[in-house]
């Protein structure tokens, strides 16, 4: 009777311990796994010109680094009422990881043209910031998220205290600004795309402004 | 066209059939008349060639654009605004049977069948630079003729002040005309000078080929000196007006493409300079496209020798 018992015991425990272990294996899959979705466009990207996909390759890394870096930051934006509307706290730890990849395709961004577009020509690319109000915006974007970027590690969060939170809180302009950058450069009237992104934006105020005043 | 025959150039029989009569009307043979069992990918593969095609001495020897870049990067947004749609869909546009509306000032307007608009012109090769206002630009032969050489069979009246023209308009096939992208059906015009300009030329092929749809089949503008939407793809209509005619790009955006819209370094888009262009040719696809360095663009795109004298005494900043 008794070893029956025991047995039956040490079956339940190690059933639960099964789930926990695999919930804990979840949790630290996650990750890695959105790190690695995350490079997703950028090895195709590279893969495509390796593979001679595009007839204009600079243009076609220009485009697929710029949508990527807008697709990042909006994407950043959903973390929080993800977190809430869905009761996920543990969505919340990928927050910095998305942060910082909107980044890295706005710099691969950047980089393709100075680099490749502008054929590192500084003088070219100064004054085509200066003369075409769409770079200048996406430049200040751009010089608004590398602060973010710099910052958003440990030490700078726990060193700014307080004022993390409202330097951070400039991400909403930072995102207007690059939706104003890549609606300014469309050609006619494709506005589907643009549409789209500017909707979700507008979601997303309206989702925090709700909450603001909840409080 | 001396080279070995492949059989994925072979036209099928049901493709020749309706080609024929425009090769013939041209004087032209088939490069390859077709027999035997062809698979269906074959049929987009084998586009009619053109025979013993005289050269036009004028050409450019600079490095040519190859096929395969002028036929999957296009701007034709009657087929998808990627530049890799129009030839995605280039099914959806009909080119059989095709009529063509001549009106306005001139004497001998009508509706004119494709066969007859070609019948009476020999076609020759050109190889032109074509510079788009986005800042990249092609080398290609195209084949056809003089524009002016059509347009005088219409006899145009002393009131032709300008020629206006419009591209196929059919939203229930071309999806781009779906959405209000720009105005429907795309016209573009010209001044009669430079419509009647001998490098004004009338298209109906590149290298060698029939042109296909994403190129602006059966008949496209080729105005070299000009930004390359002014080389109105697909033509269905010609008009021959007193005033200056309204033109897509223009009502779309008037301070950024004007009626002219000449090639000029020194007249910036409000978006971006035109002081440079990427050339897309053989020496510059795949990995090393993407080093290759910008290069200046001419005034006129190059033919300014040809052309300048055309716009005498015009301030070009305001006439852009």
């Amino acid at each position: 009777m008794n070893t029956r018992a025991a047995s039956a015991k040490g079956v339940t425990l190690s059933r639960a311990s099964i789930i926990q272990a695999s919930f804990n294996m979840s949790k630290l899959l996650l990750k890695p796994a959105v790190f690695i979705l995350c490079l997703v466009p950028f090895f195709m990207a590279v893969a495509g010109v390796m593979t001679n996909k595009f007839v204009d390759p600079v243009e076609a890394l220009l485009l697929i680094s710029g949508e990527w870096g807008l697709r990042m930051l909006l994407i950043t934006l959903c973390v929080t009422p993800i977190q809430f509307i869905f009761k996920w706290a543990t969505v919340a730890k990928l927050r910095r990881m998305l942060g910082l990849f909107a980044f890295f395709y706005t710099t691969v961004h950047l980089a393709v043209w100075v680099v490749l577009d502008q054929g590192l020509d500084l003088g070219d690319a100064l004054s085509a910031i200066v003369e075409n109000m769409f770079i200048t915006v996406g430049i200040i974007a751009w010089i608004g998220l590398l602060f973010l970027a710099l910052t958003s590690n440990r030490f700078a969060v726990r060193k700014l205290g307080s004022r993390w939170k409202s330097l951070h809180n400039w991400i909403y302009l930072l995102v207007l600004l690059a939706l104003v950058h890549f609606i300014w450069q469309v050609r006619a009237s494709e506005l589907l795309e643009p549409s789209i992104y500017l909707g979700a934006f507008a979601l997303l105020l309206i989702w925090r402004f709700f909450r603001m005043i909840k409080r | 066209m001396a080279k070995k025959i492949r059989s994925s150039e072979i036209t099928p029989e049901s493709v020749f059939r309706q080609r024929r009569v425009i090769l013939q009307a041209a004087g032209l043979g088939l490069g390859a008349a077709g027999t035997g069992i062809m698979m269906p990918e074959q049929l987009h593969a084998a586009a009619p060639e053109f025979k013993d095609l005289a050269q036009w001495p004028g050409s450019t020897d600079e490095t040519r654009t190859t096929f395969e870049q002028a036929t999957t990067y296009n701007n034709f947004y009657e087929l998808g605004t990627d530049k890799g749609d129009p030839k995605k869909n280039a099914d959806k546009l009909a080119t059989t049977p095709w009529t063509v509306e001549v009106g306005g000032e001139c004497e001998k307007g009508g509706n004119y069948a494709l066969e007859d608009i070609l019948k009476p012109h020999t076609f020759e090769e050109r190889i032109y630079r074509l510079r788009c206002v986005e800042a990249w630009s092609m080398v290609i032969p195209w084949v056809g003729f003089p524009l002016a050489d059509l347009l005088k069979r219409f006899e145009p009246n002393s009131k032709a002040k300008y020629v206006q023209f419009e591209t196929i308009y059919d939203p229930d096939k071309l999806p781009g005309q779906k959405y209000p992208i720009l105005q429907w059906p795309y016209a573009e015009g010209l001044r009669i000078d430079e419509a009647m300009h001998p490098l004004t030329l009338m298209a109906v092929g590149l290298y060698g080929k029939e042109l296909p749809a994403q190129n602006g089949a059966p008949l496209r503008l080729v105005v070299p000196w000009k930004y390359g939407f002014k080389s109105i793809k697909s033509i269905v209509a010609i008009n021959f007006v007193e005033e200056e005619p309204a033109t897509s790009w223009n009502k779309s955006a008037p301070r950024e493409y004007g009626f002219y819209s000449n090639v000029n370094p020194q007249v910036s888009h409000p978006r971006w300079s035109q002081a440079k262009e990427r050339r897309l040719d053989s020496d510059s696809s795949g990995f090393s496209a993407l080093f290759s360095e910008k290069r200046e663009t001419e005034m006129f795109n190059g033919y300014a020798d040809e052309v300048a004298s055309l716009y005498e005494g015009m301030d070009l900043k305001k006439s852009f």
